[in-house]
């Protein structure tokens, strides 16, 4: 199916339009003509205005939302392919433990798998058997972190994981997002909002337009992210500014 | 409830006794029942109304002659029966309804009108249409129950978080798994008050339907003793099988309950 074997590593979007039905009847345009590719073991953030379409866009892709015009190709094999998904809610289920929720996402394969190096990478060891609703909401999105990166997805899709969390908090997650991700490469996808998260974490910021949302431009950073300290962000900031300059 | 918000109060160090101070309460309560029973005996001493020692003896004499045993066993049996085939087929459709709301806009005056069929009506036309016998009987018992498990099982479908199946599905749970992690604990809590309710329910129709249409059971025991007026008997029969259910729901259900709510007391 795929010319290339280079292509099938590539998260690639092609959609034509997506739009919801009000209850009065009229369509609202969500998505219109929305157009981008992630490379192979690449970093992309998806960065635009609040309610343009960022997480309707990550839900087609998820395969939650199949009302759409267009097609796009996600890395992996086919019936295979393993996404790891971190939601904007941790979505943990109450009922089961820490370590439960992330072996029960584990494909039957690897359910016996040793996770105790991924749960010390994020902190986890002492929570394995909490249940999430004793934890809070830090940890309980470095769990999801945990269930997301245990699978060795193809791809990562992760929907504003450091919302409603505080600055240190938020910091703190995303050092130990970058930490196993870099450990565990993979094709990775982020919605956010927060232009600061986006020029540290990415290695591609995909801007995307107001409703209907599509692609405004790319801004590539190709600078290693241990080099980008808290200068060389601020120019990156500055650069970024100057690209876009109608991005409030 | 109450051993819900005693652990809540209750510090670490308190656990032996957080454990023993509920049966002590339900065993002064009891105590104080039989008292009271006791002394209202003592005031009007008569035939119909029987002193606790008076029942006790009945109840011994009818064990002995294994009486007791017999029909409580039939009885026992009849109730687990409807029970199973109410919880059972009262779980499908009301899950089906809660999660089609189609089905349900069209099936929903059925529910009502079974759920307001008396339960004399279900019985006597089940004996009439299927005859004097068991199926018959465990049938009559189990309609009277389904239309309540349906209504609690519709809620409990309609209440399930449509954002844990989209987990499901991302993460490709097996249909095993989401059954197991996903829709089962969601519907844990409904499927308890069902239960609860229903063994209550199913316990005091089977009575009548023993009483209506079958030679054997607690209920044909009762009917037998209302024409010799033994009101020791009846009630020694009577509260043999409360006693019974007691058991049940202190050995079975609340440590299954205690096992697997054990995510909600423990959250923060």
């Amino acid at each position: 199916m795929h010319p290339h074997a280079g292509a099938a590593a590539r998260l690639k979007v092609d959609i034509a339009r997506k739009s919801f039905r009000a209850s009065s009847g009229d369509a609202l345009d969500v998505l219109r003509d929305l157009h981008f590719e992630v490379g192979e073991n690449e970093f992309a953030c998806i960065l635009g205005p609040s309610g343009c379409g960022k997480t309707t866009t990550l839900r087609i892709l998820l395969g939650l939302d199949t009302d759409y015009e267009g097609s796009f190709q996600l890395p992996g094999l086919g019936n295979g392919r393993r996404i790891g998904a971190v939601f904007q809610e941790p979505l943990l289920l109450p009922w089961r433990t820490v370590e439960q929720n992330v072996r029960q996402a584990l494909p039957h394969g690897l359910r016996d798998r040793n996770l105790d190096s991924l749960f010390g990478s994020l902190g986890l060891k002492e929570m394995r058997n909490f249940y999430p609703g004793e934890l809070s909401l830090g940890l309980a999105r470095r769990a999801a972190i945990a269930r997301a990166i245990a699978i060795d997805p193809d791809i990562l899709l992760l929907d504003e994981p450091f919302v409603s969390l505080d600055e240190p908090t938020a910091q703190q997650l995303r050092h130990l997002l970058l930490a196993v991700w870099s450990e565990r490469p993979t094709t990775a996808l982020m919605v956010t909002h927060n232009l600061r998260e986006a020029i540290m974490l990415s290695d591609r910021i995909i801007v995307l337009s107001e409703r209907p949302a599509h692609v405004i431009g790319t801004f590539d950073i190709k600078l290693p992210r241990q080099y980008r300290s808290d200068q060389v962000k601020l120019d990156l900031l500055r650069s970024f500014n100057r690209k876009f300059p109608d991005r409030i | 409830m109450t051993l819900m918000s005693s652990d809540k109060t209750a510090s670490g160090g308190a656990a032996e006794q957080r454990k023993v101070m509920p049966v002590v309460t339900v065993l002064s309560s009891f105590a104080a029942l039989l008292l009271v029973w006791q002394v209202s005996a003592g005031l009007w001493p008569s035939r119909s109304f029987p002193a606790p020692f008076a029942v006790f003896q009945t109840f011994l004499a009818e064990s002995a002659s294994g009486d007791l045993p017999y029909h409580l066993g039939i009885t026992l049996w009849r109730v687990a029966a409807a029970f199973f085939v109410a919880m059972i087929i009262g779980s499908v459709i009301g899950i089906l309804l809660g999660s089609r709301q189609n089905l349900d806009r069209f099936f929903n005056p059925w529910v009502t009108l079974f759920l307001n069929i008396p339960a004399l009506v279900v019985i006597v036309l089940a004996y009439i249409w299927f005859g004097l016998n068991e199926a018959a009987a465990i049938g009559a018992v189990a309609v009277n129950k389904i239309p309540n498990v349906i209504v609690t099982m519709r809620e409990g479908a309609r209440a399930i978080d449509p954002r844990y199946s989209e987990m499901a599905s991302v993460y490709r749970f097996g249909a095993l798994d989401r059954l197991r992690h996903i829709l089962l604990p969601q519907l844990q809590p409904y499927f308890a008050a069902a239960s609860r309710s229903g063994i209550s329910l199913i316990w005091k129709i089977v009575l009548v339907v023993e009483l209506l249409g079958r030679s054997n059971g607690v209920g044909f025991q009762i009917n037998l003793f209302f024409q010799l007026f033994d009101v020791a008997a009846i009630l020694a029969y009577t509260l043999a099988f409360v006693a019974v259910i007691l058991l049940i729901e202190f050995t079975v259900v609340q440590p299954l309950e205690h096992a697997s709510t054990r995510w909600r007391r423990r959250a923060a």
